[in-house]
């Protein structure tokens, strides 16, 4: 069982929550923009349009919690992944990485502690690479371990996602999907991050596969204490998998809150009619009116006010003109709602009990009971 | 080889070849067999396949990718690439079998009595044309309406399936349309012959959760409206348990289990299916450890032997890899191709009793 | 087993793909031909005993014999050794003369595709000038100012021949550019001209690859036109191109002084089609 233990000499080191107090990740203010039709005529005529993909966010997240970005498509989700990982520069904003604040562009140092996992396994590993290749590129560039342990702890990573030693000297087509994203993990986990952003890790999957890439997250997280920014559209895996969930709408959180409160109580109506909309295991709910009416409106044309109210079942004059800004009840701290008109719980549920039905502890003691992939 | 044609499964009454009868199937599909020619070899992507749509009802067909759900849709409707070849079955529409019929007889079929809604409505549909024109096409070919009649017949279309505006938005292109707009298009289209069977190939898989809901509502309340069927293939449990009546799992070209909806979740006989239902995390109740099915689908140019879902079978017994199990007819129009299916019963059961 | 559920690599893709190049026929017809005519002019010494150069007055313009196997010149030069030690020259000039190019232009075309930008615009703004000329109106005039000779040909042929290979190498990076694996690499704080090197160029350098093969059969042409012209490779070398033109005068009585290095070039530019085809079937994504 060594490859999961946290006692490992070799996995321990930054992926173990730091003993500094204070949240891991701050963003604050983060703005990323795009321009579009920029061609140099309109440029010069200054017609050139920005769509405001991720418009004023701020967010933070604590060591060694699970947190998911949800939303829908155009919300913003994946582009504010790419910019707290450095891979879209920010127009406005700063990312802080316990307490330090990270640069326009990031040092190597600074990079390596954000690490993130792609949706698409087919495109997101180097075809002409084999799996060791590509580990020990990284391990060499970053010095994360002595040039003589290269190998052997090559093998440890890709021990730690399930694989076995034959996967090393394999080239990605000779993997099927599954197998791919488990690699991919292990050149994340490569770097030993402080924090792994897992964009859409399991939605290019089929179901049957989802599984084992969701288990083998959740058994990190318990074995690594690792810190993770899910990013997914699929609310059913998200709640399996993390502790706390922002919603996105038109490039703003709108909502966060730990995961059983939010999915019990949601304060936003777009939250709610987000939840609602999920097709439910129970057959014959076909009927009726749905969830959310009508389609988000274009990036590119943000309304004023409240961004949700031309969508919103429930939006008065004031949210035409005043932008709401994101606030917590009080006796729930935790839960913030950018609503002028916040909705009250369901009858039933005691705002601020709600907790998650799987303390991540009781993951763990699953996957301890697993036999080790080095034995097999 | 392939399991062979089980009995009728809707309670319904006889449903013979060549007997339109009004209480039947509309859509019966009996022992369809599929190939593909490729280098490595053939391809038997849909292996004896055999299912029925009752009339006005909704069938789910679930399957991960290459079971063959989307081969099976398309062989109803004649459309499969140039490599696939139906090689056996019948596809009888109120008791005509198609498969034998001529393109040209085809071409009078799909539209008025069958029509299908694609995955990817960009490019389904012509970027160069008008909507409205695109919806009005199918009644000026099939029903002989003239161009304000058609054109009056594509606006109450477009009205009827939720575009906003349809006078104005007759006029738009494609591309000026939003996702969710442009399925409303195609089910526009799908709709506007009046057809007897709407054949969906994963309709909503490309949309957003909020606009999925919109389309699935939108085809449950014409499926009560209208009576017209649906047969829709997608990989997504939770959607079938919303749109459909019946279901029919599909796993390495057969189908493995059939039944209603609520029972087939309630009590999956088949341990693929029981073993789908577990892997997916669900939104209403957290489980400690997703389930996965181990092991890869299998090869179909050289499935395994006896049962196809045997290697990654935890049920499996010595006779799974020598008996290639029929589809058993089961009680209250139930079927599965598990030789040990209350073994699977029983554990889903057990489950359900914790 | 959940999780640790553990992979089945299947290796037999691996020699699946490694076993398929002689199965695709353009290729090995290619090599085929290829090989035969590298042959012969490499052993131009063993195939025949006659000097290319040396004069024999007293046997101008014989026909083919035992003695001259295609016969001789104007000048009694052994045609038959003369096309084997004029390929030997051509094929040298052509083959070094494409590498010069191909370097140059996949170096350019990354910076462009990769940076984008103003670098971009600069590149690809002198592409179009160089595109903006044909090819053999512009290789003339830059031999013509540099004089006649070798290097001539290697700086003309480069200065012209970039072009080509800059815009291949450019539109491939900027779609490999957009594969999630070079932002994983980007993400892993690697630096740019490691990503370059070691992660865009393998992945996009095979479509360059293919182009050179055709490419080479371009430079023969082109030197063999040269030559033709006065241009190129200076007398008394043997080279098919001033074979062709010294030929052209007696075409009517002695065809074959013409007909047997233009149809040596034609060969030789057929095995080296046939090769980048085969390649290009070969390296085809999705063949794999």
């Amino acid at each position: 069982m060594s490859a999961l233990s946290p006692e490992d000499p070799v996995m321990t080191g930054n992926l173990a929550p730091s003993a500094a107090d204070g949240p891991l990740l701050t963003a604050t203010g983060l703005e990323v923009g795009f321009s579009v039709g920029g061609s140099i005529a309109s440029r010069l005529r200054h017609e050139e349009r920005i769509l405001r993909a991720v418009d004023g966010v701020d967010l933070t997240i604590q060591h060694g919690e699970a947190l998911a970005l949800v939303g829908e498509s155009g919300s913003g989700k994946s582009t504010l992944a790419r910019a707290l990982t450095g891979l879209e520069p920010l127009n406005a904003g700063q990312v802080a990485l316990d307490g330090k604040v990270l640069g326009k562009r990031r040092s190597r140092a600074d990079q390596r502690r954000v690490q993130m996992v792609f949706q698409d396994p087919y495109s997101s590993l180097n075809p002409r690479l084999t799996v060791a290749g590509m580990l020990h590129e990284l391990l060499r560039v970053h010095q994360i371990v002595p040039r003589a342990q290269v190998d052997a702890y090559s093998r440890e990573l890709i021990g730690l996602v399930g694989l076995t030693d034959d996967a090393l000297p394999a080239y990605p087509r000779q993997f099927s999907g599954g197998q791919r994203q488990r690699v991919a993990i292990a050149r994340a986990l490569a770097l030993k991050p402080d924090l792994l952003v897992a964009d859409e890790p399991v939605s290019a999957l089929d179901v049957s596969v989802q599984a084992t890439i969701l288990n083998l997250l959740q058994e990190l997280r318990s074995s690594l204490g690792l810190t993770l920014l899910l990013i997914s559209h699929n609310l059913a895996v998200v709640r399996h998998l993390c502790d706390r969930v922002a919603v996105m709408y038109l490039g703003r959180i709108i909502e966060v809150a730990p995961t059983g409160e939010l999915y019990a109580a949601p304060r936003h109506p777009y939250t709610r009619g987000l939840l609602a909309a999920i097709p439910r295991m129970t057959p014959g709910t076909g009927e009726g009116a749905p969830a959310v009416t009508g389609d988000p409106p274009s990036p590119l044309r943000i309304p004023a006010g409240c961004r949700f109210r031309t969508r919103c079942p429930i939006a008065q004059e004031r949210c035409a003109h005043e932008d709401p800004e994101l606030t917590a009840p009080a006796g729930r701290p935790a839960h913030l709602a950018a609503c002028h008109f916040p909705l009250d719980p369901p009858p039933g549920v005691r705002p601020g009990t709600a907790v998650r039905a799987v303390p991540a502890q009781s993951a763990a003691q699953d996957a301890k009971e697993e036999p080790s992939p080095s034995q097999s | 080889m392939t399991a062979a044609a089980p009995e009728p499964v809707t309670p319904a009454g006889p449903s013979g070849a060549g007997q339109p009868a009004a209480s039947g199937p509309v859509l019966e599909v009996r022992d369809l067999q599929v190939q593909i020619q490729t280098r490595r070899g053939v391809v038997r992507a849909v292996d004896g396949v055999s299912l029925e749509v009752p009339r006005g009802g909704a069938v789910g067909l679930v399957g991960e990718s290459g079971s063959g759900k989307s081969m099976t849709l398309r062989s109803i409707l004649g459309v499969l690439p140039p490599e696939a070849k139906i090689t056996s079955g019948q596809v009888l529409l109120d008791g005509t079998d198609l498969v034998p019929l001529p393109t040209s007889a085809l071409n009078r079929i799909r539209g008025p009595k069958l029509a299908m809604i694609f995955q990817e409505p960009m490019s389904a549909l012509n970027p160069v044309m008008r909507v409205g024109w695109q919806i009005a096409e199918g009644p000026q070919v099939h029903l002989g309406y003239n161009r304000s009649r058609s054109a009056e017949r594509a606006v109450e279309l477009m009205y009827r399936v939720g575009i906003p505006d349809p006078e104005r938005r007759f006029k738009a292109y494609p591309h000026e349309f939003s996702g969710g707009m442009r399925q409303r298009v195609m089910i526009a289209i799908a709709l506007s012959c009046e057809p007897e069977v709407i054949l969906c190939d994963e309709p909503t898989t490309a949309l957003d959760v909020t606009i999925q809901d919109q389309i699935l509502r939108l085809l449950a309340q014409l499926c009560s409206e209208s009576g017209v069927s649906l047969l829709f293939v997608t990989h997504d449990l939770p959607v079938v348990a919303q749109l459909c009546q019946e279901l029919a799992v599909m796993y390495g070209g057969q189908i493995v289990e059939r039944g209603p909806v609520a029972d087939v979740f309630r009590e999956p006989s088949h341990p693929y299916t029981l073993g789908l239902l577990r892997s997916a995390p669900d939104v209403e109740e957290v489980r400690s450890s997703l389930v996965p099915i181990p092991g890869s689908p299998p090869s179909l140019i050289s499935p395994p032997s006896g049962c196809r879902f045997h290697p990654r079978c935890s049920f499996a017994e010595q006779d799974c890899s020598e008996i290639d199990p029929p589809l058993r007819l089961l009680s209250s129009g139930r079927a599965t191709a598990c030789l040990h299916y209350e073994r699977c019963l029983e554990s889903a059961q057990a489950e359900a009793a914790r | 087993m959940s999780a640790t559920t553990l992979v089945t690599v299947a290796p037999e893709h691996a020699a699946r793909r490694k076993a398929q190049w002689y199965r695709v026929p353009a290729l090995l017809a290619g090599l085929t031909l290829l090989v035969i005519v590298l042959a012969m002019v490499i052993g131009a010494p063993l195939l025949t005993s006659h000097n290319p150069n040396v004069q024999d007055l007293n046997a101008i313009l014989s026909g083919p014999s035992g003695q001259h196997l295609l016969g001789t010149d104007q000048l009694g030069r052994d045609t038959w050794s003369r096309l084997l030690y004029g390929g030997r020259v051509d094929l040298q000039v052509a083959f070094i003369a494409v590498l010069f190019p191909f370097v140059l232009g996949t170096i350019l075309g990354s910076i462009a595709g990769y940076f984008g930008g103003w670098v971009d615009l600069i590149i690809m703004r002198v592409v179009d000038i160089v595109v903006a000329f044909p090819f053999y109106v512009l290789i003339i005039a830059l031999v013509f100012v540099l004089g006649p000779g070798e290097s001539s040909i290697y700086i003309a042929i480069t200065a012209v021949g970039w072009v080509a290979y800059a815009r291949i190498i450019r539109g491939e990076i900027l779609v490999a550019k957009r594969q999630e694996y070079v932002l994983a690499a980007q993400s892993a704080g690697l630096s740019n001209l490691r990503i370059m090197g070691r992660h865009l160029l393998p992945n996009v350098v095979t479509q360059a690859i293919i182009y050179a093969m055709s490419d080479i059969v371009q430079d023969i042409l082109a030197i063999v036109t040269l030559s033709y012209l006065g241009l190129g490779i200076q007398p008394p070398t043997p080279d098919w191109g001033t074979m062709i033109a010294n030929g052209q005068n007696f075409l009517t009585t002695h065809w074959q002084l013409t007909t047997i290095p233009g149809l040596a070039v034609v060969v030789t530019g057929l095995a080296l089609s046939l090769i980048g085809d085969g390649l290009a079937d070969l390296l085809r994504p999705g063949q794999s």
